[in-house]
């Protein structure tokens, strides 16, 4: 194996009551890449998703993120260990300006004793790496201290996005991030997950839109049955194949070889 | 350069309007003295303001803030003289009391999981019924001079007294400065803005919201309870009634400033341009010899129309 893994689970088991909502998934993550989680409703996509991001605590498995194992119980302990989650529903606070909500939480003070004793933020630097972080990015958005609210969905998602990227130091984990969006919205934020990827941040993306996860999937993680069905190569296999897969109508052992990644 | 949006120029248009209004009506309506007088009736209402404010940022409401106030000035009066405590330790006692009564109003809201709304109507009843049993529905009189020395004017300029200016109604311009640097210049006045903004982003980026909401209230009980201080410093007694119009007064002072009960909107200073109108209503009826009952309903009408503005203005707004 040439590129190593960032993040890794092995044996993932959560159950729900009566109910196993994954049954010992497996999950690879490797440096630098996108990779597509998909599934059909009960696969154990999200529930692998949510032990991965924090949100919820798996009964049995272990996560390692660069080769150490973590033990998240909040989604907040996930953030510290530098795993940023973007969530489907616009997490962003609209009557706040878009240099604070790409800040909020991570607020930046005046130095000396302003900073220290006043508690003074320092907007000025806020509002300067915003820029730089939004030009770095090419998201073509005019003023960073218009409200989130006056922005279109797309434009908004690409503020979580893009706050996602900045504090990300491992990887950035997109639950369906376009979803909610129109095509030509959805195709200005899959350039910015690919944008964060070629700037080294691997990114875990679940959607079920197949043509956007073939646009910008480096590989394919397939849940199925509450466990990892496989691992398909969008370069060589087809769009009515994986949905095969990801159904059971293919069986993972008649996936043809070159087809796996 | 961009001009402001109607939504903060609002309020103080309606302020001028007002003001002007009044001026044609009554020719005492802007002397000095009239002008300080209406700063000083406006105090106790502007600096509940200040709390409520921070309440309806976070999408919450306070009902009680005006018995809460109530309480705390018979609590500070009734241990100076029944007790005979130092005015000072008085004093500190009866803002304890309602710095309590917020943190009881903080943990129902976070803890229990409460709507503010509910708490603080409760809340609202519990402390109204401390006030008169513990007072015997009686005044407290013969205060230590101390504790009504915020009720002291001084004078500016004029060469015969000039105009008295009294120390509350500065106080209360010093805690007002205060709030606006705090809510717009340190992340725990953005927090809270964010918090009723959309409390479950703020959550998800590692703000501690339950926190953050649970400090706006204690920190709202710490303003009543220096409102208390300000009514007894005004009127020189403990007065077991006080707060009923302030009740109400300050709700309606934060959102004709244009502080959004949905939350996460508004300018704290807005709340005293608000605390100024009512105040500025009130004085301008009574001068044009109107009956106190048609002030409130003017200050009824005032909270509906102001309440609608916001409404449709921010409908305007979404398109």
């Amino acid at each position: 194996m040439s590129t190593p893994l960032v993040m890794q689970a092995k044996g993932l088991v959560k159950r729900y009551g009566q109910v196993t909502a994954i049954a010992g998934a497996d999950f690879e993550l490797r440096a630098g890449e996108i990779l597509a989680v998909i599934g059909d409703n009960g696969a154990g996509k999200s529930s692998l998703i949510k032990c991965l991001s924090g949100a919820t605590v798996p009964d049995e498995g272990e996560i390692l993120l660069d080769g150490q194992p973590v033990h998240f119980k909040t989604p907040i302990d996930a953030r510290r260990a530098g795993i940023e989650t973007v969530y489907q529903d616009l997490a962003v606070a609209p009557a706040m300006s878009i240099s604070e909500n790409l800040f909020l939480g991570r607020e930046l003070r005046r130095p000396g004793f302003l900073g220290s004793v006043l508690r003074m933020l320092d907007k000025k630097r806020m509002l300067d790496q915003s820029i730089a972080r939004m030009q770095d990015l090419k998201v073509g958005i005019r003023s960073m201290t218009q409200a989130v609210e006056t922005l279109s969905g797309g434009q908004r998602q690409c503020v979580a996005v893009a706050r996602a990227a900045a504090f990300a130091r491992h990887v950035v984990i997109m639950d369906e991030p376009t979803a909610a969006l129109g095509v030509k919205e959805g195709n200005m934020v899959l350039e910015l997950i690919r944008r964060v990827r070629d700037q080294g941040l691997p990114v875990v993306l679940i959607s079920h839109n197949m043509p956007h996860v073939f646009e910008v999937a480096d590989r394919i993680h397939v849940a199925r049955l509450g466990k990892r069905a496989a691992v398909l190569n969008p370069k060589k296999i087809s769009m009515s194949d994986t949905v095969a897969v990801m159904t059971g109508a293919m069986p993972a052992e008649s996936i043809p070889a070159e087809c796996l990644a | 350069m961009k001009l402001p949006p109607i939504g903060t120029l609002g309020p103080f248009l309606a302020l001028l309007v007002a003001c002007a209004f009044f001026a044609s009506q009554s020719d005492r309506f802007l002397t000095g003295g009239n002008l300080s007088l209406i700063l000083q009736q406006v105090m106790v209402v502007g600096v509940i303001a200040i709390g409520q404010t921070l309440v309806i940022l976070t999408a919450g409401i306070d009902l009680s803030c005006g018995m809460v106030m109530a309480l705390g000035g018979i609590v500070m009066t009734k241990f100076a003289t029944d007790l005979g405590l130092p005015p000072l330790l008085a004093v500190a006692c009866g803002i304890g009391v309602t710095t309590l009564f917020g943190l009881a109003n903080g943990l129902l809201v976070t803890r229990v999981k409460l709507p503010s709304f509910i708490v603080t109507l409760g809340t609202l009843n519990i402390a109204f019924a401390i006030t008169q049993l513990y007072s015997n529905s009686q005044t407290v009189t013969d205060l230590p001079p101390l504790m009504t020395a915020l009720g002291n004017t001084f004078a500016i300029g004029g060469k015969d007294g000039g105009t008295e200016v009294a120390l509350g109604t500065v106080l209360m311009l010093a805690l007002y400065a205060l709030a606006w640097f705090v809510l717009r210049e340190t992340a725990a006045g953005r927090h809270v803005y964010a918090v009723g903004n959309n409390a479950e982003a703020t959550r998800l980026v590692g703000i501690p919201t339950q926190r953050v909401l649970l400090m706006v209230y204690v920190i709202a009980g710490f303003f009543y309870g220096i409102a208390s201080l300000l009514s007894v410093a005004r009127t020189g007694v403990g007065d077991p009634n006080a707060g009923q119009t302030e009740n109400l007064d300050a709700i309606t002072a934060v959102v004709l400033g244009g502080t959004s009960l949905f939350g996460g909107r508004g300018i704290i200073l807005g709340s005293l341009v608000g605390a100024l109108i009512v105040g500025v209503f009130r004085n301008g009826l009574t001068l044009m010899g109107v009956s106190s009952i048609y002030q409130v309903l003017v200050t009824g009408i005032l909270v509906i129309l102001a309440v609608a503005t916001d409404q449709l203005s921010r409908k305007g707004a979404r398109g």
